[in-house]
């Protein structure tokens, strides 16, 4: 009986497509909007994959922008560097779509690598591990000259649209969500809930832990792609320390273990770093204070603060929408 | 009767502290058995080694014969022994049903990609544990808090949540940490029905921890008392309660 709400949520998936689609071509929308509508759906698929690692299985990581940064250089290598592909052909097109796979192919391994030795640590630990991850990456990345070093991997070929971006939200979000309602994504819920409980009703809980962490990465690989073939390029910067908290607070101010939740505060955050660029540009401008676009951080930080404070269950807690739920043994 | 738990010159040590000491048991197969004692004795942490939390520094755990020394807790609950807490372990913001569900997980085969792929399979076998976990849930009287968050059960219920799940593991052994803490009188006479009653209907053989005497007396075919890590005494639980030895440790030297 279950199914027949998947059509509803690519129903709501098809209604963004034709809305926003209609509206950029009518010219209502003009391409700066659809640039952030991509940006936001690419912030879904992060903040979704983290929410399976830290609101799911309760694990706290705060890497998750190194798994995005091994797919975007890792699609980015194939496309740019292997094949030196145009945008415009059919045949790169499809060698761009198993590029994107790919990179979260090649993200997943690297999850599964930090994961066997790191998951038998717990809560600050884990964090820490996970935190030093996200900068080894970035690290590394940095300097092998190969893929740019500190200059960054350019001139990758623009293939990244909406349709293609809206597709893997829609992917990442109904995976995950036929996941957390199945024998494996319960047992996942159990380690959050009490990981010695779990081991003692049989959940090999080491095993979800590290399939929690693949599944998460895979996905934070493929947005990571995705993000590389819209900019055009792939930095190190990008995915440092501070995105990975960007998309920590989306998870938290969504609701921990609440997609829904995700998919709103990836929007509502994207949306938001944009005004606040033009506000504290206007601000800067009018009172002539020395601040830029990075205060936005603060601001963050602040949002962070708040809800730490007056709503620490997030936007949704852990309820869902009925537009992402099968859910008929939900509470 | 051939022992389906066997434990042969279990000692364990905290650093330079005995907790338990040169411990031998076999519990028949079939039987409910208490391990009593007063507080700090030892029989949690007795408990803890047969699951797997603990390693135990010398000695070794039988189940079914099979040697589960040492072995992981997931493993050993997998070799057919579950067990339930002294303090609850229960899933808290999980269903009632899905706190049942999860401890049905490792009998099922959908893994991630037929769990993902919502296979023809993976709904037949999500449709049978469903079924499965109602009908616990039924025999637990506990059918109508299916859907409830589990954490907003009272605790005479969670008390029976707990054995469910335990049950939902389909152990042959039943390792139950106190039972009857906390309960009021009538809720105990419900309890020792209950086990009883499990134990007769899932063919399992029970081994609790008890503090209540009437429990001990009232279901428990055979006890064994120990003080300090040690055994102090064994046998039927009348005998047991007139040994001067146990007299002593519950009640001190005068008591006896």
């Amino acid at each position: 009986m279950g199914n027949f709400r998947i059509p509803k949520l690519a129903l709501s998936a098809l209604a963004l497509f034709v809305v926003v689609g209609g509206l950029s071509l009518a010219g209502v929308l003009n391409g700066y909007i659809v640039h952030i509508v991509n940006l936001s759906l690419i912030y879904v698929i992060l903040a979704v994959s983290l929410n399976l690692i830290n609101g799911i299985t309760g694990q706290f990581s705060l890497g998750h922008m190194g798994f995005a940064a091994v797919g975007a250089y890792a699609s980015g290598a194939v496309t740019t560097l292997v094949f030196r592909l145009q945008p415009g052909t059919a045949s790169g097109y499809a060698v761009f779509v198993g590029a994107i796979v790919l990179g979260g192919l090649a993200a997943a391994a690297v999850g599964f690598l930090i994961g066997f030795p790191s998951l038998r640590l717990k809560g600050d630990y884990l964090a820490i591990v996970t935190l030093g991850f996200g900068e080894i990456i970035r690290t590394i990345l940095n300097n092998i000259p190969a893929v740019g070093g500190p200059r960054g991997l350019l001139g990758i070929p623009k293939f990244s649209g909406f349709g293609v971006i809206l597709l893997a939200a829609l992917a990442a979000l109904v995976v995950i969500r036929n996941l957390i309602e199945s024998s494996p994504g319960r047992a996942m819920l159990a380690i959050r809930e009490n990981e010695l409980a779990a081991e003692l009703v049989g959940v090999d809980t080491t095993k979800y832990k590290v399939l929690a962490f693949m599944v998460g990465a895979f996905f934070a690989g493929v947005a990571g792609g995705l993000l590389a073939h819209l900019l055009q390029m792939a930095h190190p910067t990008q995915f440092g320390f501070m995105g990975s908290v960007l998309v920590l607070i989306m998870v938290y101010s969504g609701g921990v273990g609440s997609l829904t939740g995700s998919v709103v505060a990836a929007f509502a955050l994207t949306f938001l770093s944009e005004v606040l660029r033009i506000v504290i540009d206007a601000a800067a401008g009018a009172t002539g204070l020395p601040i830029g676009g990075e205060w936005r951080m603060v601001v963050y930080a602040l949002l962070l603060i708040l809800i730490m404070l007056y709503r620490t269950e997030g936007l949704m807690g852990t309820r869902e929408s009925k537009l992402v739920l099968l859910g008929e043994d939900k509470p | 009767m051939s022992a389906i738990l066997k434990v042969e010159g279990m000692t364990h040590r905290f650093g330079g502290l005995r907790a338990v000491s040169d411990f031998n048991l076999e519990v028949p197969e079939g039987a409910i058995y208490g391990l009593i004692g007063p507080n700090g004795s030892g029989k949690t942490t007795t408990f803890n080694l047969i699951t797997g939390i603990y390693t135990p520094t010398e000695g070794r755990i039988l189940f079914e014969g099979r040697d589960i020394t040492g072995a992981k807790p997931y493993r050993i609950v997998q070799a057919g022994a579950a067990r339930t807490f002294q303090n609850l372990r229960i899933f808290g913001s999980m269903s009632v049903l899905d706190n049942i569900r999860v401890a049905r997980h490792y009998t099922t085969k959908s893994g991630f990609f037929r769990s993902v792929l919502r296979t023809p399979s993976f709904k037949r076998e999500e449709a049978a544990v469903r079924e499965e976990s109602m009908a616990l849930l039924a025999l637990m009287r506990l059918e109508g808090r299916a859907k409830e968050e589990a954490k907003n059960l009272p605790y005479g219920e969670l008390r029976r949540l707990e054995i469910a799940r335990a049950l939902a593991t389909r152990p042959r052994l039943l390792l139950l940490d106190e039972p009857a803490a906390g309960m009021n009188p009538k809720e105990v006479a419900d309890l020792m029905a209950l086990i009883a009653r499990v134990r007769d209907e899932f063919k399992v053989t029970v081994f609790l921890i008890e503090h209540h005497m009437k429990v001990v007396k009232g279901i428990c075919e055979r006890v064994k008392v120990i003080d300090f890590g040690e055994t102090i005494a064994e046998g039927e639980p009348d005998e047991v309660c007139r040994d001067p030895k146990v007299l002593e440790a519950y009640l001190g030297k005068r008591g006896a």
